[in-house]
């Protein structure tokens, strides 16, 4: 291990960006205020999209559509599956996280374009307000967040159009801090940090970024294409005048297979920072971690139309989608015995994080299981549309990348605020979230393979007992963020200091006062090459000479 | 006594598949099965469940005993051994996973070859590569009869009973062309291959029997077929499974599978009584 150890720190009176409690609500260019931005207005918005979910829910517990009206539940259906992904995750693990940690990890003081990304910040609340409005203004979209046309071109114009100019803002958004992102960690490494020094987070992002400045232009243009043929009557994608229905599934989901790895890569990335903090030990398999990224990246690209299956989509067309797809299993397997292996004889600390993460690696693993089995042709032919799909990527997204932001919060609070979680508190979140998230999802995995599509406002009544299960599991995941708020707002106000270092990690973030001064370090940035270079030194085991049992042999 | 580990890990492994092959042969998750093509899918779906449920116990209880086993004790100040990899054991997890993935993309290739996936849907005269052309192409006044995704009749030397389908917001209307019976649920006669020629006027729409285990969306401007052999006489829901508005959830109807003289007779009770 080699730190650099910083020169004594030496007062800085010259503040040329707003100081207290306002900077958060200024255009600052700080990327730890941008990055808690995104934080902070992404779980206020995470609310938004839950209390549509309870709204779902509630509308779910009996068969017959009796709680809202139809149209409206169609436009709760679609408000909240946008909001979740384009207001909710999408910002909170790339822009939050991202910005918070990025210029930590490259030893920068900044982002490479500071004001582009507080630019990308402020575009988030507006486009998202607008996107919430469009419900008070004439009713939102009720297409569903793919809004395959023509039902798109058919349902009420001015939701539709709200909803397009939104995601068409959130998009560019997300394409600014990519840039921003590739920038940064291709060129604002300090002298002498080399790119396989880079901790797991860096790859991760890097690899989402690649991700977001290929797939959402796409996304882009073909939602300027649907507005066309909603305002100006063009026929791109409607079949009444001559266009194709089938070509914007193909368009849309270029971009939205990417999307759900941009949505769990940077949660990939998370948890390799957390473990290994709480687990006393070295992250395994650094090289194969970076190698597997890269091929999720370029397989993550090729495998949109296993969306598709059941559309008009010729039969070898299926075939390719369904091995592409299967493929991707392989190096995001290899990840997840990586963490395991991490795991394996360390000193594990079972706190919040801690478990938050490993109760991300049960989920994720179920999903991607469902997931390479969704992607065989013809079991999806079955289920496609149904509230098994529904399951599996909640179990992803939800199991997966919701899990890993909590993981994060518990894991990085120290370091934003200067003050300790309660961790009590933490586990009794970490409780009630995961038997309520299991609750609700788990069983709806039955329910599509015995007959209940997806998207619907009424169901045959032999499902009503499931369905009930299922919302009360949601009620549970409702209640269990009460601790978690509590938790939060006691600890800012009187939780324990943290310190610099509480979790005695070695990853430059934590090399710096908790919280950190706007240049992240007084003196020099500490320079750190092994980032995961926990266990005494002697005994080091070369990676290429080592055997099976010298990872499995027993403590001494 | 100190069991060898070698000892324990064989057990549990052995349990494992005992566990897997039980969920998968023992516990019923699927509707029942009514058609030809259904068995051949609940035989995927086992193979699908057993080595899901292999991976996840198996996982799981990895995972478990990590955080048990290995918990880090009070005033525990220590870290782990510094292992940074091991090379052989990361090369044994990515074979492992890449042949079972491999596996199972060409068995189910070989269930989906079983269903009638992979027969060419434009078999009449147009070759593949035509095929290809044309479905880069826009789809043209001239190309109406061009079928654009489905399952076509595995052989189409037995008798088939054609049916068209048309689904609009927020119903299914059947058409028979050879009896001229038009009806809004779906009557067919067990054994018999029955081919649904699918087009949609509005919006996309999808047809799914999952007792059938079949779904085909039904595409405004591409016409679509589903071929199937029902094989159990009984009523079964036909349910839209694609968004197509406020009333998607009550886009649902019937298949009706009779007995092949009952069928006869509600043709004949159905047919309008100008052409008899
Ligand atoms: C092991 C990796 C994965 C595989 C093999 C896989 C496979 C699939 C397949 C084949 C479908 C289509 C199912 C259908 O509509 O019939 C699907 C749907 C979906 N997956 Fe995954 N998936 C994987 C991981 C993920 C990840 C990482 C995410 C997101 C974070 C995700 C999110 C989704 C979503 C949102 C849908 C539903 C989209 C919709 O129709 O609205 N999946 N997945
Ligand atoms: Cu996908
Ligand atoms: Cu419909």
């Amino acid at each position: 291990m080699t730190i650099a150890s910083p020169p004594s720190p030496s007062p800085q009176p010259l503040r040329l960006q707003p100081t207290g409690w306002l900077r958060y609500f200024s255009f600052s260019l700080d990327h730890k205020v941008i990055g808690l931005q995104y934080i902070v207005c992404g779980f206020l918005f995470y609310f938004v999209g839950g209390a549509l979910a309870g709204v779902i829910r509630t509308e779910l517990a009996t068969p017959i559509s009796d709680f809202v009206s139809r149209d409206t539940y169609n436009q709760v259906l679609t408000l909240h599956g946008t909001v979740m992904i384009f207001l909710w995750i999408v910002p909170v693990v790339n822009g939050g996280f991202g910005n918070y940690l990025i210029p930590f990890y490259v030893g920068a003081r900044d982002m490479a374009f500071p004001r582009l990304n507080a630019v990308a910040f402020w575009m988030i609340p507006p486009s998202g307000l607008l996107l919430i409005s469009s419900y008070f203004i004439g009713g939102a979209a009720q297409s569903g967040w793919t809004a395959y046309p023509p039902l798109s071109l058919t349902t009420p114009a001015m939701g539709q159009i709200l909803w397009i100019v939104s995601v068409l803002l959130l998009g560019g958004s997300s394409i600014f801090g990519g840039i921003n992102f590739i920038a940064t960690i291709l060129k604002f490494r300090q002298p002498g940090l080399k790119l396989m020094m880079l901790p797991m987070y860096c790859w991760a992002m890097l690899g989402t970024s690649i991700l977001v400045v290929l797939a959402t232009p796409v996304l882009a243009g073909t939602l300027i294409l649907l507005s066309l043929d909603i305002v100006a009557h063009t026929g791109f994608f409607n079949p009444a005048a001559g266009g194709n229905a089938v070509v914007y599934q193909h368009l849309f989901w270029f971009y939205s297979h990417p999307a759900v790895y941009i949505m769990v890569l940077p949660a990939f990335g998370l948890v390799s920072e957390i473990l290994p903090v709480h687990a006393r030990k070295p992250l395994f398999g650094y090289v194969t971690m970076v190698y597997s990224i890269m091929a999720i990246v370029i397989l993550g690209l090729v495998v949109w139309a296993h969306h598709m299956f059941t559309s008009g989509t010729p039969p070898w067309m299926r075939l390719f989608f369904t091995i592409a797809t299967a493929f991707i299993a392989v190096p995001t397997g290899i990840k997840f015995f990586n963490w395991i292996a991490t795991l394996w004889q360390g000193r594990l600390a079972l706190n919040s994080a801690m478990l938050f993460s490993c109760a991300f690696i049960l989920q994720f693993v179920f999903g991607g299981i469902t997931g390479v089995a969704l992607a065989q042709v013809p079991f999806d032919v079955h289920v496609h549309d149904t509230y098994f799909v529904v399951a599996h990527f909640h179990y992803i997204v939800y199991g997966g990348t919701v899990f890993v932001i909590f993981a994060s919060i518990y894991h990085w609070f120290p370091k934003f605020s200067g003050r300790m979680l309660n961790e009590d508190l933490g586990r009794l979140h970490l409780a009630l979230t995961f038997i309520g998230f299991n609750l609700c999802f788990a069983p709806q995995h039955w329910l599509g393979l015995n007959g209940m599509p997806r998207r619907v406002a009424e169901y045959d009544p032999q499902f009503s007992l499931i369905n009930q299960i299922s919302s009360v599991g949601a009620l549970l995941m409702a209640i269990s963020t009460l601790p978690f708020l509590i938790n939060v707002v006691m600890s800012l106000l009187q939780g324990p200091a943290a310190g610099p270092n509480p979790w005695r990690a070695l990853t430059p973030e934590w090399l710096t006062s908790s919280p950190p001064p706007v240049e992240n370090w007084i003196g020099a940035a500490p320079l750190v090459e092994e980032p995961y270079g926990y266990g005494s030194s002697e005994g080091r085991i070369d990676v290429n000479q080592a055997r099976g049992q010298d990872l499995w042999r027993q403590q001494p | 006594m100190r069991i060898p580990s070698a000892i324990i890990t064989l057990i549990a492994g052995m349990a494992l598949v005992l566990l897997g092959q039980w969920v998968a042969n023992d516990v019923n998750w699927l509707p029942v099965s009514a058609s030809t093509n259904a068995p051949v899918y609940d035989e995927l779906f086992r193979v699908l469940l057993a080595i899901g449920t292999m991976l996840l116990v198996g996982m799981t209880g990895v995972v478990v005993y990590s955080l048990i086993r290995f918990r880090r004790r009070d005033g525990d100040q220590q870290d782990g051994p510094p292992v940074e990899g091991n090379l052989s054991l990361e090369l044994f997890w990515t074979a492992i996973p890449a042949v079972v993935v491999l596996f199972l993309g060409i068995y189910s290739y070989d269930i989906y070859d079983r269903m009638g996936g992979m027969t060419d849907l434009n078999a009449h005269g147009m070759d593949h590569h035509a095929a290809e052309l044309a479905s880069v192409r826009q789809s043209q006044p001239g190309d109406e009869e061009r079928i654009w995704g489905g399952i076509a009749p595995a052989s189409s030397n037995e008798a088939v009973l054609p049916v068209e389908v048309t689904a609009l917001q927020f119903a299914f209307v059947f058409h028979y062309p050879e009896q001229n019976i038009t009806s809004g649920e779906l009557h067919v006669p067990s054994g018999q291959a029955v081919e649904l020629r699918m087009k949609a006027n509005d919006v996309i729409h999808a047809f799914w029997v999952p007792e059938f285990r079949i779904k085909q969306d039904i595409i405004p401007g591409q016409p679509t077929v589903l071929t199937f052999t029902a094989n159990q006489t009984g009523d079964y829901p036909i349910v839209c499974a694609e968004l197509c508005g406020p009333y998607h959830g009550g886009m649902r109807s019937h298949v009706v599978v009779d007995e092949p003289e009952s069928f006869a007779t509600w043709v004949e009770t159905n047919t309008p009584a100008t052409l008899s």
